[in-house]
């Protein structure tokens, strides 16, 4: 999100923070400065978020929810702003309802992705949104998509993304390996995440976490207080 | 990110350069709003302090910061004043159209959707966050609503520069499924909090308790700055 965070300024109504007398965040555009992460599995996906939407440096929501679903075995995890994500969610999710009764069938993972990029590529200039598109359909079974700021989409077994993924690839790169089960999936997802939010002032509050498969949607939730922990010293 | 401290030393040297020619450093001025809003057992209070500011210059010593969006929605407002004014206008207008259209009483997530919508549109000018809050078929429902368009449905919110003390105050004392009177005491003291502790919001704290199928507009709820009586006269005695 390092790219993220230069582009921000650009395109966000700045009213001047040089007066003491305005704080320094009713200035800032609300953010969601998070981490997320989507796995594929045999069988679906794994996908998570940590909670914390900031406005500068004040925690907007502490517990905000991050996976928003698009259909019913379809999620998105939401990444940079806040308004931005919100409003291309609303719009892919009217989308997909529509095209989804029109073909009167569940509407594939890589459908929803391509209208998520078709929105974020055409107005790249103006918006501020990093997404991961996740679910399950009957073709391809579980599917992560990637479309990171500028409108790319590329399918990954696995995919981090938010302002603390950077402190995660290498443990990612060192962790992942193909063929893991569902829970093998839930536990790092969980370990990543809590290892991000640890180290990113962007990221925190408790980790979400749901398992989408031909079956349905399972949520859980982490809370703080039960976060795997992990320490340098 | 942080307190920027850069102007510490210049305040040193002008206050020192002030009182070596007899005056002394200008009053710390206002501008800002306290709004909050909390989801209890039978619906929501919302609640706002009545300071309304132009500069350095308070333009009304108590004007009305919750503004109607339906019988069973209102919605406080900080940021610029008109803004948050004809917005909530605007919405309250088009949900009583939709009302008549669907024949049902409007949903809170409708006027949510109409008021993000709007403000996403504008792309953050139209300065208006709101607290919108209300009841309808579906239980109570409380959201925030920033300028740039994002909402957040949580059970407790804050808004406005006195909005971290009143989240202070909620985070020490909400408790999910409270009573009337404990929701009204915690918006109250939320308020009163901003009042006292932000530079930004004074005067009165203006209460409104929306439940089923009633609504209990309080205006002044607390007169917490009443203008105090004059004790004496300067009168020049002949």
């Amino acid at each position: 999100m390092a790219a993220a965070a230069s582009m921000m300024p650009y395109f966000a109504q700045q009213i001047s923070s040089k007066n003491d007398l305005v704080p320094d965040w009713m200035g800032q555009e609300v953010s969601t400065g998070t981490t997320i992460m989507a796995v594929e599995y045999d069988g679906g996906v794994v996908i998570g978020a940590d909670s914390r939407t900031t406005t500068g440096a004040y925690i907007a929501n502490r517990v905000t929810d991050k996976l928003t679903p698009i259909h019913d075995r379809i999620f998105c995890c939401r990444s940079g702003s806040a308004a931005d994500t919100q409003a291309i969610a609303d719009v892919v999710t009217y989308q997909l309802g529509f095209h989804s009764i029109e073909l009167d069938e569940p509407p594939l993972v890589e459908t929803a992705a391509n209208l998520f990029k078709a929105s974020c590529y055409r107005y790249r200039e103006e918006l501020s949104a990093g997404i991961l598109v996740a679910g399950w359909d009957r073709r391809k079974g579980g599917q992560v998509y990637c479309v990171p700021i500028g409108g790319m989409m590329v399918r990954q077994p696995v995919s981090i993304g938010g302002s603390g993924s950077s402190y995660i690839y290498g443990f990612m790169d060192s962790n992942y390996k193909p063929d893991l089960t569902k829970d093998q999936c839930l536990d790092l997802t969980a370990a990543a995440l809590s290892l991000a939010m640890e180290r990113d002032g962007s990221s925190g509050g408790v980790i979400r976490l749901a398992s989408i498969s031909e079956s349905g949607v399972e949520r859980k939730v982490i809370l703080g207080n039960q976060l795997p922990k992990y320490s340098t010293h | 990110g942080g307190f920027s401290f850069e102007n510490c030393k210049r305040n040193a040297v002008l206050e020192g350069e002030a009182n070596k020619v007899g005056c002394s450093m200008p009053a710390a001025r206002k501008t800002g709003t306290t709004i909050c809003g909390v989801v209890f057992k039978d619906g929501v209070v919302l609640g706002a302090d009545t300071r309304a500011t132009e500069g350095m210059i308070v333009a009304d010593k108590n004007c009305s910061k919750i503004h109607y969006i339906s019988p069973n929605i209102y919605c406080c407002g900080a940021g610029t004043a008109a803004d948050t004014e004809m917005t909530t206008q605007i919405i309250s207008s088009n949900l009583e159209l939709h009302a008549l259209s669907t024949g049902r009483l409007p949903r809170v997530a409708t006027a949510n959707r109409m008021l993000k919508q709007m403000l996403f549109r504008y792309q953050g000018y139209i300065g208006a966050a709101l607290v919108l809050g209300g009841v309808d078929c579906n239980g109570p429902h409380l959201y925030s609503i920033y300028p740039h368009g994002s909402t957040d449905k949580l059970p407790y919110v804050t808004m406005g520069s006195g909005s971290l003390a009143a989240m202070a105050v909620f985070e020490d004392r909400y408790k999910p499924d409270m009573e009337e009177d404990e929701a009204k005491q915690l918006v109250r003291d939320a308020i009163a909090a901003g009042i006292f502790n932000d530079l930004g919001s004074g005067s009165n704290i203006d209460l409104s308790v929306i439940t089923k199928g009633k609504v209990d507009y309080i205006r002044p709820h607390d007169e917490a700055n009443k203008k105090g009586v004059r004790t004496g006269d300067y009168k020049y005695k002949k």
